[in-house]
């Protein structure tokens, strides 16, 4: 186990090198769908958060326990248990936001950052470094989710956390953005803009 | 007739006008990831839409049996077991009981077709287990356990099975779609940071800027249908 990474570098990876949005390309549906402002972009990647470091949590210590045949069968299991959890804490506290989000949540069970987080590290280390990874990782998921909503939410409504930046003459919304299109196109041209950004600094 | 008329108008909503990936954004992956030939992305299609069928069917019975609240199996098991001052609900297991039916129908899927279809087993290779985890067919399930919460519009099994297919079917034309032009877009000269899913996302966007030119045609066939 000795070649496995640190609790400090796993968690550095989940930010940048190995940055869940624009690195690993993983999670893609909610990445998409809930861009349109910030608060539920904040909110969805609070929420996976939370599942992603209860079920590393729960992997890392059931590791030596789980058979591998029945692996996957495990970790869907554990994670659909902390997105009902997750679910019913929204609708009870949040209802305007759960509104908002609507499936999307109950979809954090498939979200394939999650699976593939406790096949690659919780199902392999120990308690400290699969917790580290999960909010690695989360913010990773944070940082991208907001990355576009900005974006979207500036050029689609003209506002940012909900307050009026973008208004007068001279500004007009650009209703596509708020529409399906505007999310692959900022989701596309943002990937193209990180990958620039990585291949400049590889040449220097 | 005119129930005819009603379960087409749903089958189209599902399969175009609220494409589930261009529209909902579910489905992603295997849209980005496995849509590169035109053989697979069409196999892949039609594994979604076969799994997407039992697992639409499976989710019904159980939302409509046991998991609804005050569903008739949920009513006698309480009664049965003497469980007095409780309201017969047990729709906080539905995601569970949704991922188990549908990593369920999985297995079952791959089983019956290796057993019976040994060629189109080795067609699909991978894609099948990877169809546990793609969220087009928790979000069919997630939509017909919305329509069994409302009890004065409730969906029969018919128009579950109908939205389950044709969700299935809009998936495999978004899917097929991409990979034809992903195969042209081979040939061509991108600018090197666009290379592999930026540009995929950009024809996405593209394809999804076509299909919004369907949204509201459901409302407008509906009237004119006298639905």
């Amino acid at each position: 186990m000795n070649d496995q990474p640190t609790a400090l570098e796993r968690f550095w990876r989940g930010i940048i090198p190995e940055n869940p949005t624009y690195r690993q390309v993983l999670g893609m549906c909610p990445t998409l769908a809930v861009t349109t402002n910030v608060q539920g972009a904040i909110t969805m990647a609070a929420a996976t958060t939370f599942v992603l470091v209860c079920a590393n949590i729960m992997v890392s210590l059931l590791r030596k326990i789980i058979k591998p045949h029945l692996r996957i069968l495990v970790f869907t299991l554990t994670i659909a248990t902390f997105v009902t959890i997750a679910d019913y804490f929204l609708q009870a506290f949040m209802p305007e936001m759960s509104a908002q989000l609507g499936p999307y949540i109950p979809l954090i069970i498939v979200n394939c950052i999650i699976i593939s987080r406790c096949e690659v590290c919780a199902s392999k280390q120990s308690l400290v470094p699969a917790i580290a990874d999960g909010f690695g990782q989360g913010l990773g998921f944070l940082l991208g989710l907001c990355s576009i909503a900005v974006v979207r939410e500036l050029l689609g409504s003209g506002t940012l956390m909900g307050y009026t930046v973008l208004s007068g003459d001279f500004w007009v919304n650009c209703g596509i953005m708020i529409l399906p299109p505007g999310a692959f196109l900022t989701l596309g041209c943002l990937m193209a803009f990180f990958n620039w950004i990585g291949s400049k600094k590889q040449e220097n | 007739m005119e129930t005819f008329l009603s379960l087409l108008l749903l089958f189209l909503t599902a399969a175009v006008i609220n494409n589930f990936v261009l529209i909902n954004f579910v489905g992603i992956c295997p849209f980005l990831g496995v849509s590169k030939k035109l053989s697979s992305a069409f196999g892949m299609g039609l594994a979604v839409t076969f799994v997407m069928t039992i697992a639409g069917f499976l989710s019904w019975t159980f939302t409509y049996y046991i998991l609804r609240p005050d569903a008739p199996g949920t009513v006698w098991l309480f009664n049965a077991f003497g469980v007095e001052g409780v309201a017969p609900n047990l729709s906080i297991l539905s995601y569970l009981v949704y991922i188990f039916v549908i990593a369920a129908s999985v297995q079952f899927v791959e089983m019956y077709v290796k057993k019976f279809f040994p060629p189109l087993y080795k067609a699909f290779g991978v894609f099948l287990p990877l169809i546990t985890t793609n969220c087009a067919i928790l979000f069919a399930c997630l939509e017909i356990m919305k329509r069994l919460q409302d009890p004065a519009n409730l969906w029969g099994l018919t128009e579950a099975m109908v939205y389950s297919v044709g969700g299935g079917l809009g998936f495999t034309i978004a899917i097929t779609i991409m990979a034809g032009i992903r195969e042209e877009l081979e040939l061509n000269d991108i600018p090197k940071p666009f290379r592999g899913v930026g540009i995929a996302l950009l024809t996405a966007c593209i394809l999804a800027m076509a299909f919004m030119g369907f949204s509201g045609v459901n409302a407008g066939l509906s009237k004119w249908l006298g639905l």
